[in-house]
């Protein structure tokens, strides 16, 4: 199917979608999160594969994208979730995907994003000691060297 | 030039022309010896082990110089080859390994990354400016990003040089 379908799909189960117009992803309130990846999980579209979990951070929000793929229907979507500043947490998927696990500590360890009910949310790529979440805007870091700019 | 002269050795033993007889000191026999065969620990932190591993196999064969055996424990080994990027996470571990080698010890930085942090030196987060910011001293440095397997080789060889000409004998 593609994207568009998939998205008509999913709005006719749950009208709070909405579609991202630059990149065509599926945005979608971070309180139903765990309803609509079930629901893509077990429905005919067969989700069955959690490819990748990232975030942007804009500075004034941080966007999650979670890019999903079906192996036995051969397509795709991306789903985005808009956390505003100050509330970067969001329920965790690692329940309904395996490989969320450890996709999950590494968002939260780059960006500090809190996953309820992780069973095990540790950093995964920084020390396990390391202060603050080096790919946020805000980030800085004593020892690094910025480059003299021409 | 007499043949003798381009044996990197004739400096220490040499032998009594006409007899089967060599002159030497219990020292130059040690340092002739450590020199010919520097084991070399497995360890490699990125793409200079790629080189590092090109080196030590058949087409380039680092064992023609007697450094051919990789060990894989730290306390078999004499010298390490810190071949590539040094992440924060990898500083304990290196510093540990250095720790855990035996007397005489050495100390190869290969690359740019394991001399400076290299392309990595600035707005990064998580590297290591080079060995020597880790406390290692380092004997050999080796420049290239990645260098060739010649160059591990002539860095290699003027590590034994050093060792040939070491003056304190209880290194």
């Amino acid at each position: 199917m593609r994207t568009n379908e998939i998205f008509m799909a999913i709005k006719t189960d749950f009208p709070e979608a909405r579609q991202e117009e630059e990149t065509g992803a599926v945005i979608i309130p971070k309180e139903s999160l765990l309803k609509i990846t079930q629901y893509l999980k077990n429905h005919r579209l067969a989700f069955d594969n959690l490819h990748c979990i990232t975030a942007i951070d804009r500075a004034e929000r941080v966007e999650l994208a979670y890019t999903l793929y079906s192996i036995s229907e051969h397509h795709g979507i991306t789903l985005k979730i808009y956390l505003t500043a100050g509330e970067e947490n969001v329920a965790s998927l690692a329940e309904l995907w395996k490989s969320a696990n450890w996709l999950e500590r590494e968002v939260y360890d780059l960006f500090g994003v809190i996953f309820l009910n992780h069973p095990d949310l540790r950093r995964i790529l920084n020390p396990y000691d390391w202060k603050g979440h080096p790919l946020r805007k805000s980030y800085s870091h004593p020892e690094v060297s910025i480059k003299p700019r021409l | 030039m007499a043949v003798t002269e381009r044996i990197p050795a004739s400096k220490l033993i040499q032998r009594i022309p006409g007899g089967g007889v060599f002159l030497t000191t219990s020292e130059n026999i040690f340092k002739w010896g450590k020199a010919s065969s520097l084991w070399p620990m497995t360890f490699g932190l990125a793409c200079c082990a790629i080189e590092m591993i090109a080196t030590g196999a058949s087409r380039f064969d680092i064992d023609r110089f007697g450094a051919g055996v990789f060990r894989a424990s730290p306390r078999q080994c004499d010298v390490m080859i810190i071949a590539g990027t040094i992440c924060v996470k990898m500083n304990d571990c290196i510093q540990r390994l250095y720790a855990q080698m035996p007397e005489p010890k050495y100390v190869i930085a290969m690359g740019n990354c394991a001399i400076s942090g290299g392309i990595f030196y600035y707005d990064t987060y998580s590297v290591t400016k080079g060995t020597d910011s880790l406390g290692i001293p380092v004997d050999v440095f080796i420049p290239g990003c990645p260098p060739r397997p010649e160059n591990l080789l002539f860095g290699l060889m003027k590590l034994q040089e050093k060792i040939r000409n070491e003056k304190d004998a209880d290194k």
